[in-house]
Order: C-alpha cells, then sequence, then structure tokens
C-alpha cells in the first residue's frame, strides 16, 4: 500500500546510498539535534543565570534582564535569526577588524547554536524563575539556616527543589527547541529542513521528503516525551502522587 | 594558621562559664513596625532558656535574630562568645559583615522550625546528613552512622528511606530534631517546634525535646506549651510587645508572676 501510495520509486529515492537521499536527511537530522542540544543546554544556562539575576540582583542587572526578556519574546523568533545571524556575524567581524584581526568565518553550527541558545535563553529565564519562586520558602530558609554557602545551597537545595516546578516548562522549551533549528534553514544552514530542501527540489518528490522528515520530526518529540517524563517522575519522587503527575 | 584556630578555641571557652547565647539590646524594625525595643537575653552551658508571649510580641522574631534569619535593626549578638560582625545595610538596618562568620555560627546552632522546614527531595536519612556532609565535611559514611544512631533515638528508624511528604506532622518534626542534632550543635534553637502539629501529635515531639533537655543540651525554645516549657526550662522569659516583661526561673514565672500583664497572659492560656 505504502509503495502504491508513494509510487515504487519512494524507497530508492530514501536510501542511503546514492541517488537516494537517506544519508543527506540523516546528515540534516544530525546537524538538527546537536544545535537543538547545543542551544537548550546554553540556553538552560543564560536562563539559570537570568532568573538569579532577576530575583536576586540589582536594579541595573534586573532592567537589562527585563529588557532582554522582553525584547526576545516580542521579536518573531525568524527575524531574531535573520538579525542575529546575519548582523551578529557581521559584528563581530568588525570588531576584529577594530582591533587589527582578519575577519573569521564564523562556523555555520556555532553560529546556530549562539543565535537560538539567546533565544531559549529568554523563555528559559522566565520558567526558572517561576520554579525558583514555587519552591517553599521554608526550604531556603532551613538551608541558610545551616549555614550552607550560596554555591551549595544552589546545587544542593535550589535546583533539585525547583525542579518539579521547572520540567513542564523547560519540556515545552527542548520541544521547541528541535522545531526551531528547522528556522535555520532560511539562512542555508544545512539542518534537516534544509536538507529536505533540497532533495525535493533535485527530485521533485516534495511529497516524500517533507513527509520523511516529517516523520524524523515526530520520532525525535516522541523519544523526547519518553525520556522526559522519565525525569519529570524522577524529580517529584518526594512528593506525594497526583493525577496526571509525571505520566 | 593552627594558631589562630587554637586561639579562637581558647576564646570560646574562656568567656565566664561559658556562655552560649548572648544577645544584649536587640532591636528589629519591619519598616515602621518595631517589633523588638531593645530586648537583651542570655543563656549558659546547660540553660534551658524559654521563650513566652503572645503572639506578636517578637518572640519568633527574636529567635530568629539569633542566627541572622532575621538581620537585626541594630544591637549585640555572641554566639559561643564570638560576636556576630554586623554592617550597616544603607536602610537603616544591619546586615552580618562577613558571609563565613555568619555561615560558621550557623553550622554550630540546631535550628527546628514551626513547619519542620525539612528538604522536600531528599529522603529523612539524606536530610540528616545533609548539613555534615555538604558544609561540615564529613565523611558520608560516618554521617550516615550518626544519622541512623539520631533515628532511632527519635524513634523513626525504620522511616529513614521515606521522603518528608510521606511523613506525619509530627514524624517530620522528630526527623527535623535528628536533623538538628546531627550537625552537633553547640545550642539548639526551637521556633514554636508543636505550633503546626495536630494536637494528638504534640507530646511525641515534646517527649523528645524534654529528652535533650534533661541530657543537658543548650537549648532556646520559643513555645506556646507553658505547661513543657514550666517542666523544661531554667529559666523563663516573657516577652511583651517587644520589651522583656518579666524573667526568671519557672517557679517563679508560673508560680509567682508579678507583672500585671504576665498574670493576665497566664489566665488567658488556662
Amino acid at each position: 500500500m505504502l509503495s502504491a501510495l508513494f509510487g515504487a520509486s519512494t524507497l530508492e529515492l530514501l536510501s542511503f546510498n546514492p541517488p537516494g537521499w537517506g544519508a543527506t536527511l540523516a546528515r540534516g537530522l544530525l546537524a538538527s539535534l546537536q544545535i537543538a542540544f547545543g542551544a537548550y543546554g546554553l540556553g538552560l544556562l543564560i536562563g539559570m543565570g537570568g532568573a538569579y539575576g532577576k530575583l536576586y540582583g540589582g536594579p541595573v542587572v534586573r532592567d537589562l534582564l527585563e529588557v532582554y526578556t522582553t525584547v526576545v519574546r516580542a521579536v518573531p523568533e525568524l527575524v531574531l535569526i535573520l538579525l542575529l545571524y546575519y548582523a551578529g556575524t557581521d559584528l563581530i567581524n568588525r570588531l576584529l577588524d577594530v582591533f587589527g584581526y582578519a575577519p573569521i568565518d564564523i562556523n555555520g553550527l556555532v553560529a546556530g547554536i549562539g543565535v537560538l541558545a539567546f533565544v531559549q535563553g529568554a523563555y528559559a529565564t522566565e520558567v526558572l524563575r517561576g520554579a525558583i519562586l514555587g519552591i517553599p520558602q521554608g526550604q531556603i530558609e532551613a538551608a541558610r539556616a545551616y549555614g550552607m554557602p550560596p554555591g551549595t545551597m544552589l546545587r544542593r537545595i535550589t535546583v533539585p527543589a525547583m525542579l518539579p516546578f521547572a520540567i513542564p516548562g523547560m519540556a515545552n522549551l527542548w520541544l521547541i527547541a528541535t522545531k526551531d533549528t528547522a528556522l535555520l534553514a532560511i539562512v542555508g544552514f544545512g539542518e534537516l529542513t534544509q536538507a529536505t530542501r533540497q532533495a525535493a527540489g533535485a527530485t521533485k518528490a516534495y511529497f516524500t521528503f517533507f513527509m520523511a522528515a516529517n516523520i524524523l520530526y515526530l520520532a525525535v518529540t516522541l523519544l523526547s516525551n519518553v525520556v522526559l517524563g522519565r525525569v519529570e517522575r524522577w524529580s517529584r519522587r518526594g512528593m506525594p502522587a497526583t493525577a496526571g503527575a509525571g505520566r | 594558621m593552627s594558631a589562630v584556630a587554637s586561639l579562637e578555641l581558647d576564646a570560646s571557652k574562656v568567656g565566664e562559664a561559658a556562655e552560649a547565647i548572648h544577645v544584649e539590646n536587640l532591636h528589629k524594625k519591619f519598616g515602621s513596625l518595631h517589633v523588638l525595643k531593645g530586648v537583651s537575653v542570655s543563656a549558659r552551658d546547660g540553660e534551658v532558656v524559654a521563650i513566652i508571649g503572645g503572639s506578636g510580641s517578637g518572640k519568633s522574631t527574636l529567635l530568629r535574630c539569633i542566627n541572622c534569619l532575621e538581620n537585626p535593626t541594630s544591637g549585640l549578638i555572641r554566639v559561643n562568645g564570638e560576636e556576630i560582625r554586623l554592617k550597616p545595610d544603607g536602610n537603616g538596618g544591619s546586615v552580618p559583615a562577613d558571609r563565613r562568620q555568619i555561615e560558621r555560627i550557623r553550622s554550630r546552632l540546631g535550628m527546628v522550625f514551626q513547619s519542620f522546614n525539612l528538604w522536600s527531595h531528599m529522603t529523612l536519612l539524606e536530610n540528616v546528613i545533609e548539613v555534615p556532609v555538604h558544609v561540615l565535611g564529613v565523611k558520608r559514611q560516618e554521617a550516615i552512622e550518626v544519622a541512623e544512631r539520631l533515628l532511632a533515638r527519635v524513634g523513626l528508624a525504620e522511616k529513614r528511606d521515606v521522603y518528608p511528604a510521606f511523613l506525619s506532622g509530627g514524624q517530620q518534626q522528630r526527623g527535623a530534631i535528628a536533623r538538628a542534632l546531627a550537625i552537633q550543635p553547640r545550642v539548639m534553637l526551637f521556633d514554636e517546634p508543636t505550633s503546626a502539629l495536630d494536637p494528638e501529635l504534640v507530646g511525641e515531639v515534646l517527649k523528645v525535646i524534654g529528652d535533650l533537655a534533661q541530657e543537658g543540651r543548650t537549648m532556646v525554645l520559643v513555645t506556646h506549651e507553658m505547661k513543657f516549657a514550666r517542666q523544661v526550662a531554667s529559666h523563663v522569659i516573657y516577652l511583651h510587645e517587644g520589651v522583656v516583661e518579666e524573667e526568671g526561673p519557672p517557679e517563679q514565672i508560673f508560680g509567682a508572676p508579678r507583672s500585671e500583664r504576665l498574670k493576665q497572659f497566664l489566665r488567658n492560656i488556662h
């Protein structure tokens, strides 16, 4: 039935050996995942710093972070990506020029991670800020009362205690990160969507390749859901079960 | 380095008859609200000081100022002979001047809260070994041995691997007392330890605290349990609107109160 729907040449087109484009799609998927992991990880760090800054920083830090989260969340991501990708790399090269260095060719992968992390960081700041505020105050107070230094408190109390509140939001952000990688196709970076466009354009088999890409994105999401569900259950280990928690 | 350390040790020992807690002329304002108006309290080694008073009298605030959970507006606080160095906070109050000093002092004060405040992501045993292992640098295995002994002592040996949310209030509070004991505190601070408990659970917690008093632990206890305060305290302080209205041995405070306000307070309690 599948071959009737897609035509006999579908499997040939998706084959890993030329003239099949399977290897191109696989490389695209790998690049997408690399960017998603990198951007999510870096975004998480930015978010943690941002949340701490917003909650405990001085007035200047708080205002700067407010501008950051407001602007990033106000401007369409596509516009931000175009802006940061072209203007950002241009700015770096200008700065290098000012200080007398030769311009560099910024690696697409690094630029992609940097741009998406900047966007993710703004959302993560808000998710983590809310999660930290969700921690019962007494648990932080107990840590202070026993003389825990700030670093130890962050590692041993604040982060584990906020996880149950952070994970639903952070899981959303991860799924968004995997799909935001597709936006990098606009700047010509060879991630899954760009690879799909290439393959489809060359073979005119648009339906086949975009369906294949959809299935790959879906597979990433389904696998993520399994992992995220486990992480959520683990983070809620000290909490009585409530209906539907950590499914 | 070692010379400095031994000097500090000596200084804390020679403080005449070893005053564990010494608070002098403590003021605390929350905005325009003047909660403590020049309170002085001291507790010698082995003494059990009970602080009583109506709600809003400032008794919890006083206790929380001892380890700077609340920053005093002004006043002097000495713990084991060491004065907590304070500096102005720029808003007319004061904050600890030296973070490491206050951390070191706090890590030897066993605080027990009204609402237990056990860390919910850790089992009971993990709660008890947390501070010894991650703040005081005790080896994990040693800390576990001590923790198991302490949990057995408060009657929770078989609950060691249970998370706090699955324990009753009384069990949580006994666990919190074990956590406080695990740091080998010089002084135990109790902030209304039975006020959040169902009436039938109060007894089991008071029994544990009473046993500690008996073995000669230094304790400062804020409580509403007058009968209990009378039994265990060696010195009782009655606070009224941020002032020490009357203080003395429990026989005097409860048996022959002098102040009109204290008489009225005791009448209303019973």
